[in-house]
């Protein structure tokens, strides 16, 4: 039985993989940014995930206006990343795992979330630079990943209570997949964050802080936001949230806090680091 | 259905809904197309036929020639698409920030880093 070992919510901001490739970790503009990541290091090291699921948005690499799918779950047996157009290099491509991106997908349907199925589907800066600031290195991707993109370019955006309900139903579906595999959640985006309007540059300290607050122990508080209040509160791109709240919402067991982190500003972006573990719950005996 | 921009009732902020997604739809295929690096170079050997090629109207390629963010959005571009032509021209989100709030690039990021305080 696949075992649930916790989620990673990490920001994804695109300058990170400038910093990266340039050997900046340790400059202070990115320190205090960086060392936000050795913990995570240290408790990957010893939770040892087989395949991560990734909740992540598309950035206008592999989707378009042309078709925009709301959620899309990867099925392929591998990811490339590809230039985005403005620079920051490529990684090495990851391993799928088609048998549970169709597990996934079944039980998706099955619990009514009529999500697009992609057997070809390349991976952005969202998916690739929070893998890459958990395993840095370059060395050969330790997980497999099925990515789940959700749609955060064009509104009717899907809510913060669907988000999270999307996190529940891949939960459940992960609980009863039969591999005997250890399986890491990911939630990339925000915290807040506004690239675009005369209110570019709008940040919400106490907002991020109380979603992080919230994300442990009460993420059904999130999910009583629209998502136009996620834009008013977060700014245009903190609807990245959705992410984490999905995330949050696929641990079905007993939650527990074991690193969080929290710096501003990377590039226009207030950055948002948390790992979550997740024991899961002995099922009550049947009555 | 045909309405216009609505207001959303968030200040200085473009949610990008169903009218600009139509609206704005040849310019964000042609900022689209930047991911390719022959796209790219192809738009710097001529903007004007690279315009034209996509379909992007007079106010679409106004707001191309002007560099101007704040006209390229009102025009139905999308940020995530702009990005990929801010690429082209060697800007950062914080130059495009600075555009558009009109500030220096320096009070911008002074800005940003007292969010922080």
């Amino acid at each position: 039985m696949a075992n649930v070992i916790g989620a990673i919510t990490s920001s994804h901001v695109p300058a990170i993989g400038g910093a990266i490739a340039k050997h900046l970790q340790q400059e202070p503009y990115w320190k205090p940014f960086f060392d936000g990541y050795p913990p995570v290091h240290a408790w990957l090291g010893r939770a040892k995930p087989d395949v991560a699921v990734v909740f992540y948005n598309d950035h206008g690499l592999n989707f378009f206006l042309d078709k925009l799918p709301t959620f899309a779950v990867g099925a392929a047996a591998e990811y490339r990343n590809a230039d985005e157009g403005w620079g920051i290099p490529t990684v090495k491509p990851f391993r799928g795992d088609p048998a549970l991106s169709w597990h996934l997908i079944e039980s998706l349907v099955a619990d009514e979330f009529d999500i697009t199925m992609c057997q070809e589907m390349l991976v952005d800066h969202a998916l690739t630079l929070p893998m890459a600031l958990f395993w840095p290195g370059g060395a050969d991707w330790p997980v497999r990943i099925v990515p789940i993109a959700m749609n955060h370019v064009q509104h009717p955006l899907p809510s913060p209570r669907r988000a999270y309900r999307l996190g529940q139903a891949v939960g459940r579906a992960l609980d009863a997949w039969d591999e005997d595999v250890r399986v890491l959640v990911v939630g990339t985006g925000g915290l807040s964050h506004q690239l675009d309007g005369k209110r570019a540059g709008f940040i919400n300290k106490p907002f991020d802080l109380m979603c992080m607050d919230a994300l442990v122990n009460d993420p059904e508080r999130l999910t009583r936001y629209s998502t136009l209040d996620i834009v008013r509160e977060a700014g245009a791109q903190g609807t990245e949230l959705m992410a984490w709240i999905a995330a949050r919402g696929a641990l079905t067991g007993q939650v527990t806090k074991v690193h969080s982190n929290y710096h501003i500003p990377v590039s226009n972006t207030a950055t948002g680091l948390m790992v979550l573990a997740n024991e899961r719950v002995p099922q009550a005996q049947a009555a | 259905m045909d309405g216009g921009q609505r207001d959303y009732g968030i200040p200085g902020t473009t949610v990008f809904d169903g009218y600009l997604a139509r609206k704005g739809y040849a310019l964000n295929r042609m900022c689209y197309s930047f991911n390719s690096a022959d796209n790219r170079a192809e738009f710097k050997r001529d903007e004007e036929a690279y315009c034209r090629k996509y379909g992007l109207n007079d106010e679409q390629r106004a707001a191309i020639a002007s560099r101007n963010v704040l006209q390229l959005i009102t025009a139905g571009g999308n940020i995530y698409y702009l990005a990929k032509f801010a690429g082209i021209l060697g800007l950062d989100v914080q130059d495009v920030g600075a555009q558009q709030t009109g500030m220096t690039k320096e009070a911008f990021k002074a800005m940003l880093i007292a969010a922080g305080q």
